[in-house]
């Protein structure tokens, strides 16, 4: 446990010297949202409409270069297998990555939502739900995301490897938390968030487990 | 008691072995030197050692532990300076050092880390990232990183190199220190009278084979597919 | 010569497969009488259901053959499932063909969000997308770790994407996949099953030996085992 904190402590502390990269990853997002926008044009009912799916495919598209990201540090200098020969679990070192991804992603996601708002006129009074529902969705996104950037920092062509390989694996993620951000944006009369939010919750758990038992497989020689 | 015990390693990349029936004992609290020309062998070996690589026949044992089947056990006893230098370039050196600390279990007391940075000539760049240091520098903290883990078998890959002369100075003192302690030390260099002066043990490398075992005082020099040895640098 | 028997019993497969799968086609596309409400068009199901059966199947063994790689390390393993990826995706594309090919008569439209057919379509990119990530990977060894791990990760995603789809599709429309055959039709179906069965075994008995065949050329041989002779050096201890 003390090695995951450690671990963890270790990814945010990376984050944060690497802010300002945060911010362009940020400004990317952004830029994919208005051109969202331009792609559907002015017309301020069809894109209110699907708001809730530019912001997850914006983020989803903004996910790739954080993930890869995380881990070039890693990769550099071999910090990663330094850290292994200590040694320290390669679990806890998962755990930490994926949660300081997951982290970092809630953050971009919630600094996404006024862009949202005001490029789409899409915006919800159930802030706290809409918190939850972005957490839930870059749970699912982080711990794929976590094993497979890992995975592709190692080899040529990474930049292209890690969305071929992830964005099947998260159409669930996508289809559920748009679902479920629509139903907040345009209103939700029959109650139908809870299964949308109970999906992402089982598709979290299901990778969490699997990400953590395989990891050390694919960093390890 | 044997500190590294190694029988039939065998290690290939793509195409080429690398080692080839590598086999060799060293006692407890030995120096040992390996040489070799580039590419025969040597970071192979010691990654092997250190399990960060797996062999693809034979076996080693480290203080008594299998490499492959006891990795853990191993990996709590060594400590390896690789070629890449396994420090983080944004974090600073202390930082670099508190991580390692916290992982062993330590505090990562600013005071105790201090001292060791010191030890290394570094003790004025403490809060720097990594990433202003140059590469003699970073060496020097990849030193003081290994030194910190107080391993009973340390590995070391090239020790001097990127140092200026001060930094040979203080690995030969890091050396004789590690000797004093009582830890076992293979190191690889391609510094062969330095290497003879202070090791009393040597192991040389040709082509992934092991063509030497025994003390560095009737080393032969390392020679390379033309036969002919090679005059040492510096 | 050893080598050109190995491939007989393949290659017997292949051949029987073939056959099976033309009489079953044959006896379901042109014999059979037409299905009452559907008519001709529902005549595909009777290929149809047996690549989707066959589909799931080869996948099911890649995933299968990742799990037996990661516990023994066996290249065999890995030789298998570069071969059942690729059936498996070439099968799921086939099926999502044969989707389209119905739904246009019937629906109109292409492609209609069937959760079956989406669930294949996902399927192609993932493992087609774990193809991509072994054609980037030189060293054979970590290629077919990182394959292995890839393979469990998409098969275990395959339900978590059916049912995500079933629902999220159910809110528009109602159930549209294409409605099985009734008792009468079955000698077709099941001869064309196992006509593909037995081709696409046949052809991953054939693909897994030519990984096996490129595997030789990109790893040094074995060495051969040398017995502990005196050869050996030793550092004993003092002076030697």
């Amino acid at each position: 446990m003390t090695d995951l904190l450690v671990a963890l402590r270790k990814d945010l502390l990376l984050q944060w010297r690497g802010r300002a990269q945060i911010v362009a990853i940020f400004a990317f997002g952004a830029a994919t949202l208005l051109l969202f926008s331009f792609a559907i044009g002015p017309d301020s009912v069809a894109l209110r409409e699907h708001a809730a799916g530019f912001l997850w495919l914006g983020l989803l598209l903004a996910s790739t270069l954080s993930l890869a990201e995380s881990f070039e540090r890693e990769m550099e200098e071999q910090a990663l297998e330094g850290l292994l020969l200590l040694p320290a679990s390669a679990r806890a070192l998962y755990y930490g990555k994926a949660i300081a991804n997951c982290a970092q992603l809630t953050l971009l996601g919630v600094a996404l939502v006024p862009v949202m708002v005001v490029l789409y006129d899409a915006g919800t009074v159930r802030l706290l739900s809409l918190l939850g529902v972005i957490l839930l969705g870059t749970a699912g996104l982080s711990a794929p995301g976590t094993l497979y950037a890992a995975m592709t920092a190692q080899t040529r062509a990474r930049q292209t490897l890690l969305p071929l390989l992830l964005f099947p694996l998260v159409v669930p993620v996508l289809l559920a938390a748009v679902k479920a951000t629509s139903l907040l944006i345009l209103g939700d009369p029959m109650g139908q968030l809870r299964p949308w939010t109970s999906l992402l919750g089982a598709f979290a758990v299901v990778h969490w487990a699997l990400g953590g038992l395989l990891f050390g497989r694919v960093v390890e020689d | 008691m044997i500190a590294v015990a190694a029988a039939g390693l065998c290690r290939r990349y793509g195409r080429r072995w690398a080692l080839t029936d590598v086999s060799f004992e060293v006692p407890e609290g030995a120096l040992v030197m390996i040489s070799g020309r580039n590419g025969s062998g040597k970071s192979t070996l010691l990654r092997v050692l250190a399990t960060a690589i797996r062999a693809d026949r034979g076996t080693a044992h480290v203080l008594g532990h299998d490499v492959r089947a006891d990795r853990e056990a191993v990996r709590e006893r060594i400590a390896l300076l690789g070629h890449r230098t396994h420090l983080y370039e944004p974090l600073t050196a202390l930082e670099n050092l508190a991580l390692v600390g916290r992982f062993l279990g330590g505090d990562g007391r600013r005071t105790a880390l201090l001292a060791a940075l010191e030890e290394v000539g570094l003790a004025d760049r403490a809060d720097d990232a990594v990433q202003t240091f140059s590469a003699g520098m970073r060496q020097r903290l990849a030193l003081a990183r290994v030194l910190q883990q107080e391993a009973r078998v340390v590995l070391l890959d090239e020790p001097y190199g990127h140092l200026d002369p001060p930094g040979f100075l203080l690995v030969d003192g890091v050396l004789r220190r590690l000797r004093g302690q009582g830890a076992t030390v293979l190191m690889a260099t391609h510094l062969i009278q330095r290497g003879r002066m202070l090791c009393d043990r040597g192991l040389v490398l040709e082509a992934g084979r092991l063509v030497y075992a025994g003390a560095t005082a009737e080393m032969p020099e390392p020679a390379g597919a033309d036969g002919a040895g090679f005059a040492e640098g510096a | 010569m050893a080598a050109a028997s190995q491939h007989r019993v393949p290659q017997a497969l292949v051949a029987l497969g073939a056959v099976l799968l033309c009489i079953g086609s044959y006896w379901g596309l042109a014999k059979a009488p037409g299905e009452v409400f559907m008519g001709d068009v529902q005549r595909i199901m009777y290929v149809h259901v047996p690549t989707a059966w066959n589909a799931m199947l080869a996948l099911t063994f890649a995933f299968v053959c990742a799990v037996s790689f990661l516990f023994s390390n066996a290249w065999k393993w890995d030789n298998r499932l570069e071969a059942a990826m690729e059936i498996g995706v070439v099968l799921s594309l086939l099926l999502c063909t044969q989707g389209a090919i119905w739904a246009k008569p019937t629906w109109g439209v292409w492609w209609d969000w069937d959760p079956r057919l989406t669930t294949t379509a996902v399927m192609v990119f993932a493992f087609g997308g774990i193809l991509a990530l072994r054609a980037f990977v030189d060293d054979p060894m970590k290629r077919a770790v990182w394959s292995a791990v890839a393979c469990i990760v998409a098969f275990a995603d395959v339900p978590i994407v059916y049912f995500s789809v079933k629902w999220w599709n159910s809110l528009h429309q109602a159930q549209s996949s294409p409605e099985t055959v009734s008792k009468a039709f079955h000698w077709p179906l099941r001869i064309n099953a196992f006509g593909i069965l037995f081709l696409w075994t046949g052809l991953l008995a054939l693909r897994a030996r030519v990984a096996a065949l490129r595997l030789r050329s990109e790893i040094a041989p074995p060495l051969p085992e040398r017995p502990r002779a005196a050869s050996d050096a030793r550092a004993s201890g003092g002076a030697s």
